[in-house]
């Protein structure tokens, strides 16, 4: 560790693999460069392509952990890039950058997410209630609470990439949503307003049959994985599971009633 | 040349943050076939960046709340120089555009009988901000995406097809607005015919022909080196519009917001949202003084409170305190904060102290300020519920723009092109309040998209883009790539690395034209710049065209170089302080300047020597405020702003 330190508090070389190629061909690069206090594994990279590599091709945008486009795996985990900090890591570690394993790449670390924009239109819109006019509606804090913890999710698409469901699985990937779309679906059901059973959709139902909440095992990957910290499993798919098992069993819902009080 | 797709649509919208989605909403509702282009995911846009909330005078909190308040507080806070009728519509309309986002199914915090809950802000005289936490971008932005697949889903059931009359090119970039050509003899300088453009994964070119187009590209800050703007802020709207032959309105009014973040270096400018200030959190230098009470300036003198007491006091009671000054408008006090710290009081890291610690207790700070929580407990190791942040000025916001009909959004000179948000002009005058953003994309966006459309539709004879002006932008597009062994006649000099370019211009622009501005500085910026244009004409990059960001950002210097020559240009014409423009040598405001806009417009509209100045100056005033509007004020107070002779009519 110290022979790469250059100053106790400030610069030191860091040991960087990164994943680089395209559908046909690639594999990982080694470079050494430079770290400074207080960066971000996103800095890391600008560097590299500002000094060593120009081309090289990642995903970013905001750079402060809201937008969610700079997903990657770290040393195998999936992670942002931008909200990861270097002082995690041991400075005499070798800091693995690999594009989303769960999605097809299209060069470097950036991968097609299309995947994920084709199955949130397949998920049924907000139906608003047709009595109400805008500036009418009255929901309470508590009851919009709910749903606002899942409308903090950023679209980054880590549950998704995670989620075993679907990450070496590609054959379930038209049946299953992925946590990310079925907790938009909890979210619409727990809505105080949607008019969605009025208009006739059952919500829990098509959750579970046209957009495979059955294949969650509630593992809690998603849950894990997510920036955001937004109990997805125990707040969004367990109770969807539960509500959609008044029409049908599943004994998941038992399993997972178990371990959410066990924990309390 | 090889051949390059054209596809055909009624309205293409350029950006996909808040106006360009609510313009696309808009569009396609009105029956015009639209496509959304944008360099980001969808749903990944600038706007998702906004935290403290959307203005609207619903009175929801306080009744004593309408449209006429707004518009007062929009107009002193841009220190009268808005274009009075944007400002007036955008009060008018905000609230509409807010209850419209709950019928999409937005959910904003409640109040305790169920309404939308309205937070204080800096410059608003009541509660008025609509939000959710502090990630009201992020509520608004998937709002509008969840709207558009809507609308995509009605499309997929009647025509069987998602994109049938909306689609989404994302990862893409327009470089040029296409105009059909001049005609001699005649003012008709060309109308808009379409757009060329480049997908970012394939590096393939694409033509999007259209009758209109509608810029909703958000704003510059890319430009200078400590900012809150994420790397799409390149300024491509303003740039694509000066090319196409529109001019650029009160450019030299950038918004530094006070509180960015300072440290660690790597996160430097990251927003810390005004909303710290708005629900009790307080400046204080090193010496523990919270100093903004020194700071008010005498315009605002009988609206802000005179003592921490009073201050402390209006929270709870506001009918009978007056309002702290750490809630003056944002130019004041990023300027106090940047005078604090040049004085010595700054922080460890060159900020200044804000503190919500010893004001709230730590749950109600992590359920008003959860982003806030995690963004400096993640980035900086620091607990805000436990101890003070450090912040300081950052470029956050530019107020000058397109300049556009306030009624329809249309781009002056140029039919066919609408412009609307951060990337429009006038609205917001010298200084744009906080949570007048998210407002300005709601409202301008929806009017932009409906006169798009009813433009679009009157337009029967549009001759396609020709295939000269099409090889021209391809051939721009692709000079990176022959850096190297173009213009042999320029002898040996070697390709430019854009990065380095970029960061010299950063670096400009925050030296030398930054939150305080002398005359020798600006000269001097505009040196540098007319050097870093020739030089970016060289700009090359390695690989090839798939996915390769050295390619975008060399691409890219061509907007931020074009912009950051208007913001030089007219910074050092306008020999005042007002709002975003501060001037060391001229620290006054100016009466006679209220009314004056600097127009820039392209100098030499069909290319020159790169080192010329691209950029001629002129003059226009804004037409004299209605009176029923400046009824709205006292006289006295109309006095601070208006000239003997505007007064007097």
């Amino acid at each position: 560790m110290s022979e790469q330190q250059t100053g106790q508090s400030g610069a030191y070389q860091a040991h960087f693999r990164v994943w680089r190629g395209d559908p046909d061909d690639g594999g990982l690069t080694d470079f050494r460069v430079e770290v400074h206090e207080g960066e971000v594994v996103l800095d890391i990279v600008h560097r590299l392509q500002a000094t060593q590599a120009p081309d090289l091709a990642v995903r970013w945008n905001c750079k402060a952990g809201k937008c969610g486009s700079c997903s990657a795996e770290i040393n195998g985990r999936p992670r942002l890039l931008c909200m990861t900090r270097m002082s995690v890591f041991d400075r005499a570690e070798t800091i693995t950058v690999t594009p989303m394993r769960g999605f097809p790449v299209v060069r470097d670390l950036v991968t097609d997410v299309s995947f994920n924009y084709a199955k949130a239109r397949e998920i049924p819109a907000f139906v608003p209630p047709e009595e109400l006019a805008p500036g009418e509606y009255r929901m309470q804090q508590e009851d919009v609470s709910r749903s606002q913890e899942f409308r903090k999710c950023i679209e980054c698409f880590l549950c998704q990439d995670t989620c075993h469901v679907v990450r070496d699985h590609e054959e379930n990937k038209s049946a299953f949503a992925g946590p990310r779309f079925l907790m938009r679906i909890a979210e619409l059901d727990m809505h105080p307003l949607d008019a969605a059973s009025a208009a006739g959709l059952d919500r829990k139902r098509t959750a579970q049959d046209a957009h495979g909440l059955g294949y969650c095992n509630i593992t809690k990957c998603c849950t894990e994985v997510c920036p955001e910290g937004i109990k997805i499993t125990d707040n969004a798919l367990i109770p969807l599971k539960e509500r959609a098992a008044d029409r049908k069993y599943d004994p998941l819902v038992w399993l997972g009633s178990k371990i959410r009080r066990r924990k309390e | 040349m090889a051949h390059v797709d054209r596809q055909t649509w009624d309205v293409v919208v350029v950006g996909a943050g808040g106006a360009g989605l609510r313009a696309a909403i808009e569009a396609r509702e009105a029956g015009m076939r639209t496509a959304v282009i944008c360099k980001s995911l969808f749903g990944k846009a600038h706007t998702v960046m906004a935290e403290g909330g959307i203005a609207a005078s619903m009175g929801n909190v306080n009744e004593g709340d309408n449209w006429q308040v707004h518009f007062r507080d929009t107009m002193r806070g841009g220190k009268f120089l808005n274009h009075w009728r944007m400002a007036e519509l955008h009060a008018r309309e905000a609230p509409d555009r807010v209850w419209e986002l709950e019928t999409w199914g937005a959910l904003f915090d409640r109040t305790k009988d169920g309404r939308i809950s309205q937070r204080n802000f800096g410059g608003h005289e009541y509660p008025r901000l609509a939000h959710v936490g502090d990630r009201t971008g992020l509520e608004l932005i998937r709002t509008l995406q969840q709207k558009i697949v809507a609308l995509q889903q009605e499309d997929e059931r009647e025509f069987g097809a998602y994109d049938a009359r909306l689609k989404v090119f994302q990862e893409s970039t327009v470089t040029r607005v296409l105009k059909t050509p001049a005609e001699p003899g005649t003012a008709n300088g060309g109308r808009v015919c379409g757009a060329f453009c480049y997908e970012r994964e394939s590096g393939r070119f694409f033509v999007l022909e259209a009758p209109a187009v509608v810029l909703a590209t958000g704003g510059i800050g890319k430009s200078f080196k400590v900012t809150s703007n994420s790397w799409e802020y390149t300024g491509d709207g303003h740039a694509l519009a000066l090319l196409a032959g529109a001019p650029l309105i009160n450019m030299e009014f950038v918004q530094f917001h006070p509180t960015g973040m300072v440290w660690p270096p790597s996160v430097k400018g990251i927003l810390v949202t005004e909303s710290v200030r708005g629900d009790g959190g307080v400046l204080r230098n090193s010496d523990g003084k919270r100093f903004m009470f020194d700071y008010v300036p005498d315009v605002f003198k009988e609206k802000y409170a005179q003592s921490e007491e009073e201050g402390d006091r209006w929270y709870d009671d506001p009918d009978h305190n007056r309002r702290p000054p750490e809630l003056l408008p944002r130019d004041e006090v990023a300027r106090a904060i940047n005078s604090e710290v040049k004085a010595g009081r700054g922080s460890p890291h060159g900020g200044v102290f804000l503190d919500v610690s010893t004001r709230m207790p730590a749950e109600v700070i992590k359920r008003r300020l959860p982003s806030m929580y995690h963004q400096f407990k993640e980035l900086a190791d620091v607990d805000i519920t436990a101890e003070p942040m450090e912040v300081g000025p950052t470029c956050h916001y530019v107020m000058g723009g397109v300049e556009v009909e306030p009624d329809t959004a249309a781009a002056r000179g140029v039919p066919g092109l609408f412009a609307a948000g951060e990337v429009a002009g006038g609205m917001h005058g010298s200084n744009r309040l906080g949570g007048n953003s998210l407002s300005d994309l709601l409202v301008f966006g929806r009017r932009a998209g409906l006169h798009a459309a009813a433009y679009a539709a009157s337009v029967t004879d549009l001759p396609a883009p020709d295939e000269e002006q099409i090889a021209a932008a391809e051939a721009e597009a692709l000079r990176p790539f022959r850096a190297g062994d173009e213009e042999p006649a320029a002898g040996a000099e070697p390709p430019e690395n854009p990065y380095t370019l970029h960061q010299e211009l950063q670096q400009a622009m925050n030296d030398l034209v930054g939150i305080i501005r002398k005359e020798g500085e600006m000269a001097e910026a505009l040196k540098r710049l007319a050097g870093l244009r020739a030089r970016a004409r060289r700009a090359g990059v390695e690989g090839h065209r798939q996915y390769n960001p050295g390619w975008h950002l060399s691409l890219d210097l061509r907007n931020m170089l074009l912009v950051s020559e208007c913001v030089a240009r007219a910074a050092l014409e306008r020999t005042e302080s007002r709002g975003g423009h501060t001037r060391d040598d001229h620290a006054a405001m100016d009466r006679n300047w209220r009314d004056i806009n600097l127009v820039c417009e392209l100098a030499a509209p069909h290319g020159g020597p790169p080192a010329a100045d691209q950029i001629r100056l002129s003059r226009r005033t804004t037409p004299p405020i209605r009176p029923d509007l400046l009824e709205l004020f006292e006289q006295e107070e109309l006095a601070k702003y208006l000239t003997d002779e505007e007064l007097s009519r």
